[in-house]
């Protein structure tokens, strides 16, 4: 059933200090809404329990995108759409890129933001993967000052993060790399546009004489948080790029992700695709 | 508890009076009654609620009004100037583009966007404009038909 609209609050701050203010007086009691993506379907659908939001869509500090030597720093709400624009982005963080392009169509890709699908914590998540490889850092702010986190760990479990009620994810922060990397991004869904993922994977690797120097492998949708495959990295580090590799990492992969079933797909089907994508990526890779 | 909160729709600046978390869609069919914007599955999926903000395309049903202050709205009422048709809306007569016609609208803006966006879009390029918009009757076709004709009319 629909959600009566009059037992909402939605304040707008006119800074980013007055949203802290707001956010450290009343902890918990309010919560960010920026593109509302997620947050209005949940109100449409009458599942939006909690009722007091802190409108952030305006706040100037949380947008833009920063290009140094070292990073590329993306506000966070940076929409799909501006993600796509980006030169730098298309250049040498393709599978960001990619995964915008594929979440939703256009209208949501104008509206959803990078910040949004990070704290909307969905496992099914398409930006997560390819964020995990890059190994994304995180800045959290609170009127007790700023902190930088590693994306990797961010998620505790199903839902959880280690994000204060009191805080705002304010921007994104992607080391360049001088490596040439190859990037290798897919997510299976039902159907190209709009479909939520049943899998989605993203990897990185560097390779030079067939043989894997350095490696990142992250999947969506077969654990209670976006996974970056540590042990499958670990197996397939520094070796050679062969068949026996590619068997033992499958091996590997297949204890390393526990994938459930759901309306959208089985954990079987999660299983063995994951598995393919994971052979996918490696026999694409260019010795 | 409502707010005052101005804005601009179809070249038209107003005040509203509304609350905050209240959908645009909602305001603009109920309060300025134009209901030419239409409510298919109201979480974003089909598109017939497509407005644009600030020339963004967008889902009306997902857009709290609080965050339309002081921006440019755009409904399929404010395609058409001075009584002329966009030639997306006359391309989709010419083409038998609708049939219901409650995706209609939102498919409209979705081409005019495009076309706004890329003048001389390939097949692909259509198929993806087209992609946050759900149509259950006409089966795609005549209405892809209808953006390819307004391609070659523009
Ligand atoms: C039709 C449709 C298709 C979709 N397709 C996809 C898809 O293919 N892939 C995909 O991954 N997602 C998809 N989504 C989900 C959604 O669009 C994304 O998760 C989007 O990135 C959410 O961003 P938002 O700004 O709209 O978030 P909101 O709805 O505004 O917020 C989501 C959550 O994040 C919190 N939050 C937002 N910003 C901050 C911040 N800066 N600091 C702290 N907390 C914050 C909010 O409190 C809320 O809990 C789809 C949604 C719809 C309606
Ligand atoms: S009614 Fe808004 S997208 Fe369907
Ligand atoms: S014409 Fe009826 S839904 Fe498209």
């Amino acid at each position: 059933m629909r959600a009566y609209i009059p037992s909402y609050q939605l304040v707008t701050p006119p800074s980013l200090g007055e949203a802290l203010d707001v956010l450290a007086a009343d902890g918990g009691v309010w919560r960010p809404f920026a593109g509302g993506t997620d947050l209005m379907v949940l109100l449409e659908a009458g599942k939006l329990p909690h009722k007091n939001y802190l409108n952030i869509w305006n706040l100037k500090e949380l947008r833009g995108i920063e290009v140094t030597a070292q990073h590329v720093t993306l506000g966070a709400l940076t929409t799909y759409t501006e993600v796509q624009q980006e030169k730098v982005l298309q250049e040498e963080f393709p599978m960001l890129c990619q995964a915008a392009s594929e979440t939703g169509g256009l209208a949501i890709q104008n509206r959803g933001t990078l910040g949004g699908n990070i704290v909307n914590a969905s496992p099914a998540a398409d930006s997560p993967p390819a964020l995990l490889t890059y190994d994304a850092e995180l800045e959290l702010i609170s009127l007790g000052g700023a902190r930088w986190v590693a994306y990797h760990g961010f998620h505790t479990g199903y839902k959880q993060m280690i994000i204060r009620p009191d805080e705002l994810l304010t921007r994104i922060r992607l080391p360049r790399s001088a490596d040439k990397l190859q990037h290798y991004y897919r997510k299976v869904g039902t159907r190209k546009a709009q479909a939520i993922s049943k899998v989605c994977f993203a990897g990185t690797a560097q390779v030079r004489d067939g043989k894997i120097e350095d490696l990142r492998i992250a999947l969506g949708s077969i654990a209670p948080v976006p996974l970056r495959c540590v042990k499958t990295e670990d197996a397939l580090r520094g070796s050679e790029l062969n068949q026996p590799a590619i068997a033992q990492a499958r091996a590997v992969l297949a204890n390393e992700i526990v994938p459930i079933d759901d309306i959208r797909s089985t954990s079987n089907y999660r299983h063995q695709v994951s598995l393919n994508l994971l052979e996918d990526f490696l026999r694409q890779l260019s010795a | 508890m409502t707010i005052e909160l101005p804005c601009v729709v179809n070249r038209e600046s107003i005040v509203l009076n509304v609350h905050p978390m209240a959908r645009l869609l909602d305001v603009l069919r109920e309060q300025l009654h134009l209901t030419g914007t239409k409510e298919g599955c109201g979480e974003g999926e089909c598109g017939a609620c497509s407005v644009f903000i600030n020339g963004k395309i967008v889902n009306s049903c997902l857009v709290p009004v609080a965050q339309v202050e002081g921006a440019e709205i755009k409904t399929i009422e404010g395609i058409a100037t001075d009584n002329q048709l966009h030639a997306v809306q006359q391309a989709f007569i010419d083409c038998g583009g609708a049939q219901c016609g409650i995706c209609t609208p939102g498919m409209v803006l979705a081409a005019v966007d495009l076309l706004e966006r890329n003048p001389n879009p390939t097949d692909a390029e259509i198929r993806t404009g087209l992609a946050g918009n759900l149509c259950r009757c006409t089966g795609y076709i005549k209405i892809f038909e209808s953006v390819v004709r307004a391609c070659q009319e523009r």
